[in-house]
Parts: C-alpha cells; structure tokens; sequence
C-alpha cells in the first residue's frame, strides 16, 4: 500500500488508517468545501518506522518500568520526553524516507505546511481529545516536514496522550498515529465555530482572532465571540475580547505580535463574514450528520476550512479527576512570562512580608487567647500561601519543560536531560543555605577546642564568631529543626547537626564544568536572527523557572515557620500547668487547650510503620533516573521530620516526598531515593546541585527499604539494590 | 498477608504455565546448568524433578545439595524484556525415598505424565528442592524475594 494519500484519493475504506482528521478534511475537499490541499501520511508509514527501528519495544520497555496506577503524571511527562528524544534521533528508514519524499517533494515545493495530527480515535463523536497530540505550523521543505512528521507520531505518547490513554484505547502494539500535511494559509483572521453551544442546544458559537488560529488554541490570543441563533445564524450577541496581539507566520513556525492599533478597536469579523463562517458550519455539519467545531481562516475575502471534528458533550466531570489540572499545567512561553513576572514581583515579596511580620510580634507577651487566635490567623495565613503555591507556583515549573523541549529540537542530544545543567546556573536558596551550614561545620572542624566545648554542651566558649553567625543564619533561614519534634530544644538540635557535618569531609555542590558554555553555545547556535533573541529569553526563562521551584518552597516554608512558632509557644505554654503531653497535639488541639481550660485533647499517636514481615523483600527495585551516580550505603528512612535530626554522614536518604526545606541533609547523603517520582522534583534538583546519585518513582520506597539496610543507589539506570543480610 | 500472597500467586500463576526449568549446581566451583522438568506442591515449599542416578547434575547434588533452579516465561522475542517473568528458586536438593515418594511421584506425574517410564524406572531419582527463597524478577528489573524460611 502507499504509505501517503492525497485528500481526493481518500475512500471509505482508508478510514482507519488515515486518523479522523484527515478523513474529514477528505470528505469536506470532496464535497466542495474549500479545504486547503492535503497530503495524508498513513497509520502504516508509523508501523513500519516503529518496527523497523526496535522502538516499539523501546516504547514498551519506557512505559512498562512500572504500573501505570503508580505513576504520577511528572513520571509520565518524563516518559514522553524519552520518547519524544527517541523519535527526534532515530533515522527514517530508507525506503520509507524515499517513499513520502517524493510525494512531499510533488505536492509542496517548499511551501509551507501545516503538520497535524490524526489518530484513530482522537475526534470520534463519543470522545473528543483535541489538543492530545501535536501539530506544527509554517513548516517548509522537505525534510523539516519530514522531522515533524516523526515529532507528530511521538506525540502518540504524550504526557497528555498518556493520562487519557484509556479512553484514547493506546496500545502500543496496536496503536498507530496518521499525520496531514496541509498547504498553510496565512489568513488574516481565523477562529473556530462550535455549531452547537454546550450550554444550550440551540445556539452555535463563534470565536475569532486576528491572524492565525494558534494563539486562540493556546490560550494567548483572547478571541472576540459571537452567540448565534442556531435556526436563523443571527447574532444574539457579541463579546469583544481586549484586542492587543496577533500569531502570525514567522521565518520558522509562528510569532506572537502586537495587534495594529486599527484592529484593536475593530472585531475581527463584520456582519459580511460571520454568515459565511456559520454556513460553513451549516455544511459539515450536514456532511457529517451531527453539529461539528469547524476550525477556519479567512484569506483575501475567501473562508477556508482547515479541520471540522464533531461535537462532544461527554467531558469528564468527575471532581475527583485530577487531569485536566495537569493538562493545564501545560503552559505557552506567553503565559509563563507573565506568570514569572507575577511570581517574582508581586507573590514573593508578598510571602517573604507576610513572614517577617509575623517574625516581629512578641508571641510571649500575648494572652492566651490572644494566642490562640493568633495560631488561627496564621493557620489561615498559611493555607491561603498553600492555594497560591498549587495555583501559581507549580505552572510555573512547566518553563523547565517547555526549555528542555525546544532544547531537545535545536541540539537532539543522545540525553534528554542534558538541557538541565544549563538551568542551574543561579545558586537556588537551599543551596546558598547548605553553603553556610558548611561553613559553620568548618568553624566546628577547624576549632578543637570548640568542637569539644559543644560537644560537652557547654556553649561557644571563647568563639563569639561561631555564635554571630550560627544567629545569622537563623535570622534568615530559621531554625531548621523547627516542625521536627526538636524545635523545643532550640539551638542544640542544630548544634547537634553542624557536629555531625563537622565530623565528615566538606561536601561541595557539584562544580559547573566548563562544557556549559559549550552547550550553551550549541543551543544558540540551532537559532537564527530573532529565532535567537526567543532562544536567549527562553533560556532565561527555564532558569527562573528552576531556580523558582525550589525557592518558592523555602518562602513557603517560612510562612509556615511562623505558624510553627505560635503553635510551638503554646505547646510550651500547656505543657507545664496542665501537664498535657503537647509534642505530638495538632495545632487545632493546642487552640482548644488554650481557648478551654477543661478541653483534654485525645492522646495523639502516631500511625505506626508496618511491621515488617520476613515473607517478602525487595531485592531491587526500579524507579526513575534521576541524579546520575552510584552511592551506596546505610539507608536513613525520613517518615517524619524529625528522623532528618537522626541523620549520619554516609546514608542514603530514603523518603517519600522530599520538600526543600528537608533538603539541608543532602550534602551528608550519599544517595536519595523517593517516592514520588519525576526529574523536577527537589530531591531530583538537589541530587544534582551535589553530584549524588539519585532514584525517584520507587514505589513504596518508605516501605519496602528500612532504616540500616545496606543498599545501592544507581542513578543512571533508576534502580535500587536493597543488599542481603546474609 | 496481601504482598505474599500476591507476590505467590504471580510465582503459582508461572508454575502452571511453564514446563521446564533450568538447575544449576556446581562441583569443584565450577558451575553446571540443567534443564529438567519440574513440578511445585501447592504450598510453594518444595519443587520436584527427576534425574538418573548416572548424571552428572546427581553426582553433583550427592557431593553439595544446594541448588538454584530458574523457571521463567520468556518467548525468545524482544518483547521479553517487559512482559517476562523469571524466578530463581534457591534452596537444598534430597533424593525423594520412603513414604513420601508416592505423593511426590503423583504431583510429579500429573504434570508430566508423558514422562512416567523415565520417571518410574529404578534408574531414575526424584529430587525434592527445599526452596529457601524465591527471586521474582520481573519488568526487566524489579526483584522481590519471598522467604519460605524466616
């Protein structure tokens, strides 16, 4: 069979194996609707790439380390990035490369096209996933298409693809991914109809932005929408949207521009050009037999139709389905400037004010009621911190990904992450933290007589030097043990853990070797003229967007030391006269206690671990790479904060969800192991910064490793080996 | 309870699919591998198979019992390295004699009944595996170990 169709070539019977899309754009072409021309890449030309190259198996093999149901939705991000490494390296075959060639060659020229997506199943009238797979615009030559041809079948395993691929029925050894290739028209003013609205029936809606349709798919083009009578196409009303940029063609794909002032104040589309757009509506949906979104653009006065999938109602509504946050996680270069912006200037400063007021009130001289509420008000302080750190702060890691992204496309290096060693440039707060604590621990190390002087709790001594600055430290970190169970002993718990950091050689956070620039320079270099000036702010950008992840957890952390320190005052406060065991009492308990001097609050306990039985072990266990190394040792279980006080030079930090603020361990570690899984998270990052070898993704980590076992960290394959104790 | 038995029932589920099994003993230090059929009692404490008295894989285990016998699923195709399953059973090999034999001889035989004249003739032993442990490999990688001693 021909791996590639044109649209008028296209019978019933190609219906599977050139995808929904591509079937449709042949039925409109076929029935006088003015589609642009087309070619269609066959499901078949996928089948044959992925098996005469061994990724089918390769895919299998990425996407079988472990149950899918264990996975989190940043391990699945990081499987389709492998993937997508994978497409990017792997050669076409020969003759598959000759075969579509010629055609692109015949068809196209060197115009641009539009490379879109079209699996089976992804706009069936049950289910619609628009948006699932990639399409790539302004696309010229032949062999660039024939790159985002293999980008577009990658994206058969999007992260995206990869949460719905139940519905989606992804099967690796059965699942294939067609492609269109569309001439582009470069219209002036292009939008989507929905010929039914989904809030009633009997309406059909338009939405319309000047330029191309991709900023009103991506969200950063606000569109100007129409309500209209579904019987009479008339217009019930209209929403003018804030006018301000435009996506039009670029030398290489498209660019985002400030809208011409005469279009700001002028909609989109006049009372000429909606009823051409909802008739165009009017016959797809005659076509297909049910109301369909139609996709246009309109060009010299002429309405093109550039793809039409029917409408679907069925959209998941269950609350507890957490996967069209992480889609939304997904964001443009647009919206995470923005976000950036906000993050830096207006949420941190906020948090960082927020804490140091707190830090000036005098908690002592309050009045226990006046405690209480004060523990109230800084419970709700922190909740509302917490909101903005889900809704804002984590978005605003996807600046990670989306460098890593286009750093994969310009260098295609044979490591996918190798795009990480140029975003840690800036030193991230938790680093600069463990700088000074490795400070302190050499005052300790290079001063005999006041290691001994602490080590018999006996003070400073004569070291008014290491006394200033273990207070500067505390001044602006804080007391770390505090939220451990040892806040209440003050400095001696840290003193405790400078000794133990004293006791080793000084860790170093891992030096920056001098291939950074070269790598820097090997990614500018795949940009050209304005290409670049996009390449040197996304650069930018995913440093921030680093540097951000893990420091927005620090701030957090010190709103959060301020609620501690309330609630801490009142456990100290109940403690003594009514001789309640405060240690382990909620912060709700310790208000009631304050607030009532009859409350008794229930003994608390704390949920036991699983007794461990001898039946079954884990022998080794396989997780993520995510730090490259080997490190080997006794493993440190952290159920609770305050086993990191228990810590020993040498161990191997096993936990299940590191959180920065823990992270002050990690230059005694030899190794982390983690729950959760994913290269962003902060036992990933500052396995980095350090050089240690690091797994994440190991399902029941806390579990199945035990505090003293010996075990073997290796980082470059995501596997832990839990030795035997023969 | 629900890690053993899940972990049981994958080794159990293999058991009574596959046919054959690899041993490996050793003489001298110098290791010696078999294929030999096998069969488990239900408990998953014992594995039997059967060998002549003149072979070298009896000689060895009359001289040193311990034993490591690897049974897995695997299709010979590169799809192997994610959906097979391999299990090594590590324990010590007796010689099956005395009223025990004829319910270890039906076990045996009820699963390879084509192999009653070789298993039944006065030449022929029937070796009892005490398993130790069992190593589940599965995912290419991921290995759970179940003790059947503590």
């Amino acid at each position: 069979m021909s791996y590639i169709l044109a649209l008028h070539d296209i019978r019933d019977r190609h219906r599977d194996e050139v995808g929904g899309k591509g079937f449709a754009l042949a039925r409109m072409a076929q029935n006088g609707l003015n589609a642009p021309d087309a070619l269609c890449v066959g499901a078949e030309a996928y089948r044959l790439f992925v098996e005469a190259t061994g990724m089918r198996e390769q895919i299998l093999m990425e996407l079988n380390r472990k149950p899918f149901e264990e996975m989190r939705w940043e391990e699945m991000w990081d499987i389709s990035l492998r993937i997508r490494s994978m497409f990017l390296n792997v050669p076409m075959p020969v003759e598959l490369h000759g075969a579509l060639s010629r055609s692109l060659d015949a068809a196209f020229q060197g115009e641009a096209v539009v490379v879109r997506s079209s699996a089976p199943g992804e706009d069936s009238s049950k289910t619609s996933f628009a948006g699932l797979h990639e399409s790539y615009v302004n696309i010229k030559g032949t062999e660039a298409i024939l790159e985002h041809i293999k980008l577009v079948w990658a994206s058969l395993w999007s992260d995206r693809a990869l949460l719905y691929r139940q519905e989606l029925g992804l099967d690796v050894e059965t699942t294939a991914m067609a492609v269109v290739i569309q001439k582009i028209v470069a219209g002036e003013l292009s939008g989507v109809i929905f010929g039914q609205s989904p809030n009633d029936p009997s309406l059909a809606v338009i939405e319309a932005v000047y330029g191309l349709n991709q900023g009103l798919v991506d969200g950063t083009v606000e569109p100007d929408r129409w309500v209209l009578d579904k019987k009479t196409g008339l217009v019930r009303s209209h929403h003018p949207a804030e006018r301000e940029k435009v996506v039009v063609p670029a030398a290489d794909g498209v660019r985002l521009e400030a809208l011409a002032a005469e279009e700001r104040s002028r909609p989109p589309l006049d009372q000429d050009k909606i009823p051409k757009v909802f008739d165009l509506c009017l016959k797809a949906e005659k076509l297909f037999g049910s109301p369909q979104d139609v996709e246009w653009t309109f060009k010299d006065n002429v309405v093109f139709v550039l793809q039409s999938r029917p409408i679907t109602t069925a959209s998941s509504t269950e609350s507890e389905d957490k996967r069209p946050w992480y889609l939304s996680l997904h964001r443009s270069f647009e919206s995470l400037k923005a976000l950036r912006n906000k993050i830096e200037n207006q949420l941190i400063p906020g948090m960082v004010e927020e804490a140091q007021t707190l830090a000036t009130v005098d908690l002592g001289r309050l009045s226990d009621g006046q405690l209480a509420e004060e523990i109230e008000r800084r419970s709700a302080i922190y909740e509302r911190w917490v909101g903005v750190y889900w809704d804002e702060f984590i978005p605003m890691a996807h600046g990670i990904r989306l460098f890593g992204q286009v750093y994969n496309d310009a260098v295609r290096p044979e490591d996918p992450y190798e795009f990480m060693k140029l975003l840690g440039d800036d030193e991230m707060i938790s680093v600069k933290r463990n700088r000074i604590l490795e400070n302190l621990a050499a005052m300790i190390r290079g001063d005999g007589q006041l290691a001994d002087a602490l080590r018999a709790g006996k003070g400073f001594g004569q070291s008014d030097g290491f006394h200033n600055a273990l207070d500067e430290f505390i001044d602006e970190f804080g007391d770390l043990t505090c939220g451990t169970d040892q806040c209440t002993q003050g400095r001696d718990a840290m003193i405790n853990f400078l000794l133990e950091m004293a006791a080793r050689e000084p860790a170093k956070a891992s030096a920056r070797p001098k291939e950074l620039e070269a790598l820097r320079h090997q990614f500018f270099s795949g940009f050209e003229g304005e290409r670049r000036a996009f390449a040197r702010e996304l650069l930018d950008l995913g440093r921030a967007s680093y540097r951000l992840r893990d420091d927005d957890n620090i701030y957090l952390g010190r709103v959060k030391a301020q609620m501690d320190r309330a609630v801490d005052e009142g456990k100290v406060r109940i403690k003594a006269p009514r001789r309640i065991n405060s240690d382990d009492l909620q912060a709700e308990d310790v208000v009631r206690v304050l607030k009532d001097v009859n409350f008794v609050p229930e003994k608390t306990q704390l949920v036991k671990k699983e007794e461990t039985r001898l039946e079954v072990r884990a022998r080794q266990l396989v997780g993520q790479p995510a730090g490259p190394g080997i490190g080997k040792g006794k493993a440190r279980v952290i159920d609770q904060l305050s086993d990191l006080m228990d810590f020993r030079a040498g161990e191997v930090l096993v936990c299940d969800a590191l959180d920065p603020n823990m992270t002050f361990v990690a230059p005694l570690s030899t190794g982390i192991v983690e729950r959760r899984g994913g290269m962003l998270i902060h036992g990933a990052i500052i396995a980095r910064e350090y050089g240690l070898a690091c797994v994440t993704g190991v399902p029941e980590a806390t579990k199945r490793i035990q505090t003293g076992d010996e075990v073997t960290v290796d980082g470059y394959l995501g596997i832990v080996v839990i030795h035997a104790v023969d | 309870m629900k890690d053993t038995e899940a972990l049981k029932t994958v080794i159990k589920d293999l058991f009574a699919l596959e046919n054959l099994a690899v041993i490996a003993t050793q003489r001298e230090g110098q290791p010696f591998t078999n294929l030999v059929a096998f069969s488990a009692t239900d408990d998953l404490k014992h594995l039997v198979f059967a060998t002549t008295r003149a072979t070298r894989k009896y000689a060895n285990l009359m001289a040193d019992s311990r034993i490591s016998m690897m049974i897995d699923n695997r299709q010979n195709q590169v799809s192997d390295f994610h959906k097979a399953t391999a299990v090594a059973a590590i324990g010590r090999v007796d010689e099956v004699k005395g009223p025990e034999k004829a319910d270890l001889m039906r076990l045996y035989l009820s699963k390879h009944s084509h192999l009653k004249a070789f298993a039944t003739a006065p030449t022929c032993a029937l070796m009892k595996l005490t398993v130790e442990r069992y190593d589940v490999v599965s995912r290419f990688q991921n290995v759970m170990e179940l003790w059947m001693t503590p």
